[in-house]
């Protein structure tokens, strides 16, 4: 079974989101690495940026196919994580925090806590498995 | 319809593997990482169920003769206990599927075919045996035999602890009947992957045995992500990315498995090859080519191709980032004019087109080949 944090928020789409002081980190979970593959390639957007929930912000490629990453929630980015662009297979290593993908300004801090908590995926995880 | 499993299939799920759907039966795609499986094969050993593979037995009077004239490559220039790339063709002289025939004697063959492909090419050659050679028999023996591919430079070493030394005399491209671990089948110095190795066809009943050997002697479980990325590597085309109904083996570049006839020599008559004579004789105008990434990207299936001034040249058939040669590679079909090596194009990555340079297939050729 994939590793789930209590300490974060998740989506359906296998993102994690971190609440960090003002910001929201974002990455993808151990359960979508697993799924991935070997990561390859990752193109992330530009400080400045903004982001929709439910809409791409970025691509993440495996050896095998290149698959979209989604955004959370809505907002504007604010920092990316440039070592991971130069060395993605880190994502495999550690899905969660070095492995963070980009940190995000959110337009509504609410809009957080409308996100799964880990026992909300971690049922996900399990239906989908079945 | 649930997919097919293969008798090995408690021994994926044991093994860790994540198993998907593939040509209709549940497969391993990977054990844990497909960049380890595939450094395994290039520098080590790996083994692969391919048991989904199908293998269709054409014997009888009359034999090497039909055979002849259901591929393009010639079963007459080969000798009993050797093995064929081919391609099998329909009128239009496009790819039905891509097959290895091996040569038991003028009188028996058998033509090993794609998973996806086994049910439309036995209906084919059975058809082709009805019309042209009915006395022969023709069986698909798919679901009899399981396939498990040893591949990798340590390959012969394990194989020869499963059968006997003498298998380390067995050249590339031919085979034998033979023992493995006690049990009748056939051993075969053939692959998809590049590598030296072996394929191994044994009756179901005894896949697992000699599955936990080749395992026990050191080789590391290698699901399908990894042969693909292999097969890329070494410039081998993919039934349904690559190769399909729509293209021929020269605008496959695979001119090399098709022989036409040569002034001076008898070349009894395949299916398609008039229309290859005619294709060689005019030229082809698209080319399967190797593509390098010079920008940072990869290529994938279906991607289209450009050139400087943004015109649509080709498209990408195979691409990925290759865990050996650690560079994104591809295969494309481009326009004649545009296929020159070394020749500078651009592929459409999610709208921006990356600079990539048109290279020779394969991308990786092993140091030494096999000892025949």
């Amino acid at each position: 079974m994939s590793k789930v944090p209590n300490d974060r928020r998740y989506t359906e789409e296998h993102e994690w989101a971190k609440k960090q002081g003002e910001v929201i980190v974002v990455g993808i979970t151990d359960h979508a690495q697993a799924s991935l593959g070997d990561v390859v390639f990752l193109e992330l957007p530009e400080p400045g940026k903004k982001i929709t929930k439910g809409k791409a912000f970025g691509v993440i490629e495996s050896v095998k196919a290149a698959s979209d990453l989604y955004a959370p929630l809505d907002g504007e980015v604010v920092e990316v994580n440039g070592p991971l662009v130069a060395a993605p297979e880190g994502v495999n290593k550690d899905a969660y925090d070095a492995s963070w993908m980009i940190k995000v300004k959110p337009a509504n801090a609410a809009a957080y806590d409308a996100l799964m908590d880990a026992a909300a995926y971690t049922a996900l995880l399990q239906k989908t498995a079945k | 319809m649930a997919p097919k499993r293969t008798p090995l299939f408690d021994a994926h799920v044991a093994a860790g593997a994540t198993m998907v759907d593939f040509a209709g039966f549940e497969m391993p795609v990977r054990y844990s990482s497909e960049r380890e499986e595939h450094l395994a094969v290039r520098s080590g050993v790996g083994i692969f169920d391919v048991s989904h593979m199908g293998e269709v037995f054409v014997e009888g009077e009359g034999a090497l003769a039909f055979v002849r004239g259901l591929v393009t490559n010639d079963a007459a220039k080969i000798v009993d206990g050797q093995a064929m790339y081919a391609g099998l063709l329909n009128e239009r002289a496009t790819f039905i599927d891509d097959v290895i025939v091996y040569r038991f004697s003028e009188r028996r063959f058998l033509v090993c075919v794609n998973a996806s492909n086994q049910d439309k090419d036995f209906a084919w050659i059975a058809a082709q045996a009805k019309e042209k050679a009915p006395g022969l028999k023709v069986t698909n023996q798919g679901a009899d035999w399981s396939q498990l591919a040893v591949q990798g430079p340590k390959a012969v070493d394990v194989v020869a602890k499963l059968c006997d030394e003498g298998v380390r005399a067995i050249g590339g491209y031919h085979f034998r009947e033979g023992t493995i671990l006690g049990e009748a089948g056939i051993i075969a110095r053939t692959g998809y992957t590049g590598e030296d190795g072996f394929e191994l066809y044994v009756k179901n009943a005894h896949a697992r045995k000699v599955w936990d050997a080749v395992l026990a002697a050191g080789a590391l479980p290698c699901g399908l992500a990894c042969r693909d990325t292999l097969r890329l590597e070494a410039g081998m085309c993919l039934y349904g990315n690559d190769i399909d109904d729509e293209h021929t083996p020269l605008e496959a570049n695979l001119g090399w498995i098709v022989k036409l006839p040569e002034p001076g020599k008898e070349r009894a008559p395949f299916v398609g090859m008039d229309v290859l004579v005619k294709q060689k004789a005019a030229g082809v105008q698209r080319l399967l080519r190797g593509l390098e990434l010079v920008d940072r990207g990869i290529a994938r299936h279906g991607y289209t191709v450009h050139d400087e001034a943004g015109a649509s040249i080709g498209v990408v058939t195979s691409g990925t980032q290759t865990p050996f040669l650690n560079k994104a590679i591809a295969m494309a079909y481009l326009d004649r004019a545009h296929a020159e090596l070394g020749h500078t194009v651009f592929v459409d990555v999610r709208g921006k087109k990356l600079k990539a340079t048109v290279v020779k297939l394969p991308f990786y050729r092993r140091a030494t080949t096999s000892k025949a």
